[in-house]
């Protein structure tokens, strides 16, 4: 990904960002919390939209980026001797330690920060200012990737069964539904809007999926306000209608995504579940999903012991147990299962809901989607994934991830554990999707980024009244367009895997949910496999395909010359360059690496006897000495998108020359050799 | 004949076998003297064949006059007999019991084994410690090989051929190993070419609680590093461990009498803890039915992950101070069997781009494991689901095979192998019908004439059709030191190992499959573009000669 970014953007060898800046402090250091190396020194900018870290060392000027709509928190620490250190926690991961001389320019770069990372209006994001340089005429086509009525035609829509309803044009409904709603034919506009009201937040059943070979469908809506007792005619024609909809079948599954105990406690509040007597033929299933509070703490406590410093294998499994968070993926994911499970195999339709239906709602029809139907395991079918399920169903995308000023009890990772969902999955199924973890990656850092408008507000109506469309860019374009970083080599379409359902094992199978430690320690570069697997097998596919092409090339010369001999004449054809097949050194270039910290107990070994001098204290393995080469992997930001530095990743490695840190590395190993 | 006495029923009719995700097979079950065998009548359907060296405990239970056999194996799969008739199934059970527990190593199979292949290389020769030495001394002229313990008299669990500083003269290399745990002298375990830094490894030095002292064995020590050059002891057990060894006898150097040595204790476990782990770890990957949150309390109460991140950091540590600091090493545990085999030979893989290639993983083990005297006999007599409180068993050599994997899971493409093949090598650690890994050391090995009596696994493994199977299409020489990450995250359960019997492996191993057709494709095309390329280069050439005059 080539950066291309804010016009005020500084690079290592063009203008500093003090330009545009608002402020910046000299002498700043940024902390390497992973390795012990010493601390990098440098500038600390702050412009409109960026923290900008850039290290005065010469040779690199190294920048580390960091948007301010992913700040999560900052944190002042007691001042030391060397001076104020700034703890800054981001939403897609990264931590970054800074250490800044005097007290009072850390209290004013803490001051700015909170307020920074705090916008009040849309108008202070990212996107407003974000300019890749498109001319309208693109950006409107980059809007226009992924569309909706194209998705519902895909699926069959409108057929014998359903139709598009206009129930909700501007909203008048449901402000928090998208106005194009497929509904059963049978459900009037009389029975939607009565049963709208016996909805929380008048969110009534609609389509989510539909198979229209086997006409189930999946629908999905909020609670009933049933109370302990209330019924609603309306909303009991509307359930009917679904299931009538689905010839095949003579019930319909009703899944509560939430805890039993937490609908019952509903129902004291005038809301509640379905009663299986007042509806006919429903079969109705809790599927106990905690709620957005429990699964903000369980993440919360999930980073605390990514965070720590040199844990033991115990802290760290004591820990990943007790912060919930994979109890959490899998109950989403048994969710899905059972939901895919009885669209596929028994052929029935399920209505799907939880409390309002837009949070763990989205989820538990999006994994379900997903296992059921090839096309949204494709980059472009993913897309249309999200963007059908949580951005038109009115996933409050600004409440939960806080782009906004607003309450940190709205703050929640919902979005978070769908994606993790679909790592689980490829984890699994490594041929069945045709994008890779990097695709995931970045979804989720665009997330948080407020870079493009897509994820902006709480609903369709905001973001129609906000204009997104006329002033911001599409997110599915800029990944579209770089869609080659983003695939899977093992991806075939006319592979097994990639041929209908995926069909997970019905034991439950706990540990194949693991640890993702891509994501949530991607900043730690060192933690990773060195040699990517992924990138690898592109470069050899991409090879491939030259030769492929170099092949045909060749044929078609011999058969020139075969055909000149036979005629006697000779014509010059100029001899092509043969490329050259050196290997793939993707796989070298990363290779180069440094010993980490295996010697945590080394500066207090206990082994000199009292009776001995130190004469050999020259020998006495330091942290520095043992570090000294240890490049810096954790921070090197793209300086378009905040992504981490993956352009040394490039599927192209081959070619390319080595990535700095393992050129740099290299001569470094080499220096330690010489003065041996 | 022995087995006959043993074998009450050799024949069962209308068995039925449950293996997980395979339908239940019944058919007539036969027991031989060394194999359990059920073959089904249709033509088609698999067979088992099953070692009885791999059986590790058997549980028998009766419904009315069904009997069920539930055999558990050393390579944790767990299978299921029904077996009608009380006696049948009684029978069969005590002949299992009795002919997967013989006593005498030449009963095993490896000694009525009779190879169904051409042996192209015999593997008792492949990795001659001659051949070995020669791949130094081209190097260095400080080492020199040593025929002391021919007769095994100086060493029993050492091999024949040793190499050692030229300096020290035999005579003094009898009084070192005196000194030394079970006469573990310190012999070269690695030289590094990069700086000519060298691992050595030895049992304990006996130096009791009087700190007793030997001018030779310091002399030996010190003759290992260059001028002005310094080393470092690593001592596989933690402090206090070294200094309870004093106590027997054992104990460690005191630096003031290695005045150019610094001392770094680190804390392996050994024997019953790690087989206590092994046994804990298999039961909660059996265990299907807790909840997550069990899962991981099991995983965590294990301790195997806990084993694997301190055999790893020690091997990074020595790895370090080798090419990093310029410092050669000396590795002991107590014995110098176990942990500090496990700590020279990741150090290599670490360090030395052969010892991860097939045939120098080959010549890794042979050398660091088998020559250096690993007791497999003892430590793989049982696995995961025996009951006996036997001291001597342990999961050492498994525990080295899953660090290779951890490593090998980091740097996907730095590897010849592939996990088959440290899967495959786990397998004939504990039941084989080849006879590398019979006895304790290479004493044992020569009385027992394995080398006569016994097929080499390398004879099977080393022949082509095999060698594809274990081949990592991956692989690209990388000539570097490769660090590994010894972080918990970075860390991960061997499912290939534990979950094997436990979740079918189809996905994956279609994606692997997927991987060398990608691969292969792509040296298809590579070879055509060759030929053609060289057709056009010679047909232009003719072209050139003919034009020329």
């Amino acid at each position: 990904m080539a950066p291309k970014g804010p016009s005020q953007e500084p690079s290592s060898n063009s203008q500093s960002p003090a330009a545009a800046a608002p402020g910046y402090v000299e002498n700043v250091r940024l902390v390497d919390r992973v390795s012990c190396k010493k601390a990098a020194l440098g500038t600390l900018y702050l412009t409109a939209t960026h923290v900008i870290f850039v290290e005065n060392a010469p040779d690199t000027r190294k920048e580390t980026w960091i948007l301010h709509s992913q700040i999560s928190t900052i944190e002042k620490q007691a001042t030391t001797a060397t001076g104020c250190p700034l703890l800054i926690r981001c939403k897609n991961f990264q931590i970054v330690q800074l250490v800044i001389p005097q007290e009072r320019d850390c209290h004013d770069v803490y001051i700015s920060l909170i307020r920074l990372a705090r916008p009040v209006k849309y108008e202070e994001l990212y996107c407003f200012s974000f300019n890749p340089k498109l001319d309208k005429e693109e950006r409107e086509q980059g809007w226009l990737l992924i569309d909706l009525s194209e998705e519902y035609k895909r699926m069959g829509l409108p057929d014998n069964y359903w139709q598009l309803s206009d129930v909700n044009r501007d909203y008048r409904v449901c402000d928090s539904y998208p106005t194009e709603l497929y509904v059963p034919k049978s459900a009037t506009a009389h029975i939607i809007v009565g049963s709208s009201k016996f909805r929380s937040r008048r969110r009534f059943p609609a389509l989510s999926y539909y198979c229209k070979e086997s006409h189930a469908s999946i629908c999905r809506s909020s609670q009933p306000l049933s109370g302990f007792s209330a019924r609603c005619l309306e909303d009991e024609q509307m359930l009917q209608a679904i299931r009538k909809a689905n010839p095949e079948s003579d019930f319909i599954y009703v899944v509560d995504t939430r805890p039993k105990l937490n609908a019952m406690a509903n129902r004291a509040a005038g809301k509640g579940y379905e009663n299986e007597d007042n509806y006919s033929n429903i079969k109705f299933q809790f599927i106990g999903i905690e709620n957005i509070h429990v699964m903000r703490n369980s993440l919360q406590k999930m980073l605390e012991v990514c965070e720590l410093k040199s844990p033991s294998m115990s802290d760290f499994l004591w820990g990943l147990e007790n912060s919930g968070w994979l109890r959490h993926i899998k109950a989403i994911m048994d969710a899905g299962i059972f939901i895919a499970k009885a669209v596929s195999e028994e052929g029935a339709s399920v209505l799907v809901h939880c409390s309002d239906g837009w949070d763990r709602t989205a989820q538990v029809c999006s994994v379900a989607s997903l296992l059921l139907d090839p096309y949204y395991r494709t980059v472009k079918g993913f897309m249309v994934l999200i963007e059908k399920d949580w951005i038109a169903f009115g996933h409050k995308f600004n409440h939960r991830y806080g782009n906004l000023d607003g309450d940190p009890k709205e703050i929640s990772p919902v979005i978070d554990q769908f994606i993790e969902c679909v790592w689980q999955l490829m984890e699994q199924f490594p041929c069945a999707f045709e994008f890779n973890e990097r695709f995931l990656i970045h979804i989720q850092h665009h997330v948080y980024s407020c870079q493009f408008g897509n994820f902006l507000c709480n609903s369709q109506k905001e973001r129609r009244e906000l204009k997104i469309q006329e002033r911001t860019y599409s997110l599915w374009s800029h990944l579209w367009k770089n869609r080659a970083d983003y695939l899977n080599p093992l991806f075939r379409a006319d592979h097994s895997q990639t041929q209908g359902s995926l069909h997970l094992p019905t034991a439950p199978c706990n540990f194949t949910y693991k640890f993702w430690s891509g994501m949530y320690n991607r900043f730690e570069k060192g933690m990773q496999p060195r040699q990517s697997v992924t990138d690898y097998l592109m470069a050899v596919k991409e090879e491939s395909q030259q030769l492929e092409e170099e092949l045909e090339a060749l044929e078609g010369r011999l058969e020139k010359i075969q055909k000149v001999h036979f005629n006697g004449t000779k014509v010059k054809d100029k001899q092509s360059e043969p490329s050259k097949h050196s290997g793939f050194s993707t796989s070298d270039n990363n290779t180069a690496n440094t010993p980490q910290d295996y010697s945590g107990n080394m500066k207090s070994f206990p082994s000199r006897s009292p009776s001995q001098g130190d004469e050999d204290s020259a020998l006495i393995l330091t942290h520095d000495n043992l570090k000294s080469s240890d490049p810096d992997l954790s921070v090197n930001s793209d300086q378009e998108s905040g992504v981490e530095d993956l352009s040394c990743r490039s599927p192209s490695g081959g070619e390319h020359a080595p990535s700095e840190d393992s050129g740099k590395d290299r001569d470094s190993d080499e220096a330690v050799f010489l003065t041996a | 004949m022995e087995f006959a006495e043993l074998i009450k029923t050799p024949r069962v009719d209308n068995v039925v076998l449950h293996r997980p995700f395979y339908p239940a097979v019944e058919g007539t079950l036969c027991l031989t003297g060394h194999h359990l065998i059920l073959s089904s009548r249709q033509d088609n359907t698999e067979e088992l064949w099953l070692l009885h060296s791999n059986i590790d405990a058997i549980d028998k239970r009766f419904v009315g006059s069904l009997g069920t056999i539930i055999i558990k194996c050393k390579d944790f799969r767990i299978i299921q007999l029904d077996i009608p008739g009380m006696e049948e199934c009684l029978n069969i059970a005590s002949s299992i019991e009795a002919l997967s527990t013989l006593d005498s190593v030449t009963l095993m199979y490896p000694f009525f084994y009779r190879p169904m292949f051409e042996v192209i290389e015999d593997g008792w020769h492949s990795f001659l410690p001659e051949q070995e030495f020669e791949l130094y001394s081209s190097a260095t002229s400080e080492w020199r090989l040593s025929y002391i313990n021919k007769e095994f008299t100086v060493c029993p669990s050492y091999p024949p051929t040793v190499i050692v500083p030229k300096s020290i003269d035999d005579e003094a290399l009898r009084k070192v190993a005196a000194f030394r745990h079970g006469g573990r002298f310190p012999v070269l375990s690695y030289y590094h070419k990069k700086n000519g830094m060298v691992i050595m490894r030895s049992g304990q030095p006996l130096t009791g609680t009087n700190g007793r002292r030997c001018k030779e064995d310091e002399k030996l020590i010190n003759a290992t590093l260059r001028a002005g050059k310094r080393g470092y002891l690593i001592d596989t057990r933690s402090l206090n461990v070294a200094q309870q060894a004093r106590a027997k006898g054992g104990g460690f150097e005191q630096e003031a009498h290695y005045p150019q040595w610094r001392r770094i204790h680190k804390s392996i476990e050994r024997y019953h803890v790690l087989q206590e782990s092994l046994i804990k770890l298999v039961e909660a990957c059996n265990e299907q039915t807790h909840n997550m949150d069990r899962w991981l309390g099991k995983l965590e109460a294990s301790n195997w992950l806990t084993h694997i991140k301190e055999i790893l950091t020690t091997a990074c540590l020595a790895a370090q101070c080798i090419d990093r600091e310029g410092a050669s090493v000396l590795i002991h545990g107590t014995e110098g069997t176990d942990s500090t085999l496990q700590v020279t030979s990741l150090a290599q893989i670490i360090l030395e781009p052969r010892s991860r290639t097939i045939r120098g993983f080959e010549a890794l083990i042979e050398r660091e494991w088998l020559q250096a005297g690993h007791p497999f006999q003892q430590r793989c007599a049982q696995s995961a689901y025996c009951n006996s409180k036997q001291k001597w068993e342990a999961p050492v050599f498994l525990l080295f095979l899953d660090c290779v994997w951890q490593i090998l899971r980091q740097f996907p493409c730095s590897f010849e192998f592939n996990e088959h093949f440290l899967i495959m090598l786990f397998e004939h650690a504990y039941a084989s019908q080849f006879g590398t890994f019979l006895g304790n050391n290479e004493s044992e090995r020569c009385k027992l004439k394995l080398q006569q009596k016994t097929m080499s696994l390398w004879s099977w493994v080393n022949r082509p059709s095999e060698l594809s199977k274990f081949t990592n299409p991956l692989f690209e020489a990388n000539n570097l030191v490769i660090w590994p990450s010894v972080a918990p995250q970075s860390l991960q359960l061997w499912e290939g190992i534990f979950l094997r019997w436990s979740r079918s492996s189809k996905y994956l191993d279609e994606a692997y499959e997927e991987m060398v057709n990608i691969i292969e494709y792509n040296k298809e095309l590579q070879a055509k573009v060759n030929i053609l390329r060289r057709q056009l280069a010679e047909l232009e050439t003719e072209d050139g000669l003919r034009e020329s005059p």
